[in-house]
């Protein structure tokens, strides 16, 4: 079996709690801050954090070119929350260029369900991943207001989809690595 | 929502969550809904929204308090990124308002005048995140016990000398590497001379590391000063009067979130350093009387 090879993008954000949840399913993590850094993954986490923050460094660093090679070349995305705004196709409530990666067809709303006295602890029904509700936090979250056809919905909250999966990309506009639950990390790895 | 279980907010999870979405950014001090959108625009996490900076309410005098709300609601108005807003220590009606104003997270600070020289918020009855100060380990510890989500070096705010956040950012790093070396029969003693409670001191001493995120405040003007904060242990750094008081405030600022991010590759730190102009002027904090100090309220 090759050792699978993992990227956390540590712009910014929660780069911590990703890493003990893949470091405890007993994966090697790399943090991600330059483009030769993605030689050799498979998969990229890309973490919550503040997505217009995440974008200024991408376009100022010139990675947006680097990641979407590495994309159309195979490599696999986890994203949580922020990671989920830089991945649609379509961003409603962001910067007028803010940088989008397009791996999921879904056009996703910033802040939707308000500021941070509307986070949440919440008890997410997810079967993909077993039958047992996954405790996540939602944090100034996003919501995913469309799908296009290719995108399938693996759970969703107050009437939205908030996990979706297309292809190997797993979009959650949920934090699970808060929580510390690992089902979905090893839903994401299980694809690689 | 049939298709979910149980829903709960303003939990100590999604409290402290908040903070560790921050971390590798930077927080800057804004004063008008124009400074607030060009902090955005360079890539700042968050905002926090005053009616003077540091170095004024230092310059000025008198009692500085919470800011007028119709500022603050201007600033959460005009970006999408968290607003933070200050009270004063102790002062938690102030607290209640920011709170009923929808602020994303209260830093109950002392660079305000404190209103109260015994106690400060119970942080726990609040729905709505608070950042607090400290010098030190003990000052730390003590502020999570009362409901702190998120600790910060007090450093000496609005000097533009970064001197006070090294010595708070090393005195706590130091304090924790103290307790990871004791005993477990020697916790209780460590707790004692710390003032802080036994539950919280073996869990540092267990972990290695506060439970909740820890920024550096207090001085930090120059992308090297952001970048030595990071090096020496912070999750990230707030900047006050370094940005709105340097001579080209969008570039350094961009050049401040760009060290925080690569604050260990000095090729870049030299690159993002490059010709910003002029820093803010500063004051060195060794020339200030005693009596002129702010880290030494609320303790």
């Amino acid at each position: 079996m090759s050792a699978v090879k993992v990227g956390i993008l540590a712009l910014q954000g929660d780069v911590r709690e990703h890493r003990q949840v893949l470091e405890s399913l007993g994966v090697e993590v790399r943090q991600v801050r330059l483009a030769a850094e993605l030689e050799g993954l498979a998969g990229l986490v890309v973490p919550g954090g503040e997505s217009t923050t995440m974008s200024r460094l991408i376009q100022r660093f010139d990675l947006l070119g680097p990641l979407q090679e590495a994309f159309a070349g195979g490599l696999a995305a986890l994203t949580t929350c922020a990671g989920t705004i830089l991945a649609a196709r379509e961003i409603r409530d962001g910067l007028p260029d803010q940088v989008r990666l397009e791996l999921l067809d879904i056009v996703v709303r910033r802040n939707a369900f308000g500021r941070q006295r509307e986070s949440a602890e919440v008890l997410l029904e997810i079967p993909a991943v077993g039958p047992e509700p996954v405790p996540v936090a939602f944090i100034r979250a996003p919501a995913i207001e469309e799908v296009g056809p290719g995108v399938e919905i693996l759970a969703s909250y107050r009437d939205e989809p908030a996990a979706v999966r297309q292809g190997h990309h797993l979009a959650l506009t949920f934090h699970p690595e808060i929580t510390g639950d690992p089902r979905l990390h090893r839903l994401f790895l299980s694809g690689l | 929502m049939s298709q979910n279980g149980h829903v709960e907010t303003g939990t100590a999870r999604v409290k402290r969550g908040l903070a560790e979405m921050l971390k590798g950014g930077v927080i800057m001090d804004v004063v008008t809904p124009d400074q607030a959108e060009i902090a955005q625009e360079a890539g700042a996490v968050a905002v926090m929204a005053l009616e003077r900076v540091p170095a004024d309410i230092r310059a000025q005098g008198g009692v500085a308090r919470m800011s007028d709300p119709s500022l603050i609601k201007a600033i959460m108005g005009a970006v999408s990124i968290p607003v933070m807003a200050k009270c004063r220590i102790g002062h938690f009606v102030e607290a209640q308002v920011l709170e009923a104003l929808g602020i994303d997270y209260i830093d109950e600070s002392e660079v305000l005048t404190p209103a109260d020289e015994e106690n400060h918020v119970d942080k726990w009855q609040f729905k709505i995140p608070f950042v607090c100060g400290a010098r030190n380990l003990g000052e730390a510890l003590r502020r999570i016990s009362e409901g702190a989500a998120m600790i910060r070096t007090k450093g000496e705010a609005g000097t533009g000398d970064v001197v006070e956040a090294v010595r708070h950012m090393r005195s706590v790093s130091q304090g924790i590497r103290r307790l990871q070396g004791l005993r477990g029969d020697e916790l209780a003693s460590a707790a004692k001379e710390l003032g802080a409670s036994l539950e919280l001191v073996r869990e540092v001493a267990t972990t290695g590391k506060l439970p909740v995120v820890n920024f550096s405040a207090g001085g930090i003007a120059t992308p090297a000063d952001a970048a030595l904060m990071m090096q020496l242990g912070c999750d990230g750094n707030f900047v006050g009067s370094g940005i709105f008081k340097s001579g080209n405030p969008l570039l350094r600022a961009k050049a401040i979130v760009q060290a925080t991010t690569y604050f260990d590759k000095p090729e870049i730190l030299a690159e993002v350093s490059e010709g910003l102009g002029e820093p803010m002027v500063g004051i060195s904090s060794s020339s200030l009387r005693p009596e002129e100090l702010l880290a030494g309220r609320g303790i």
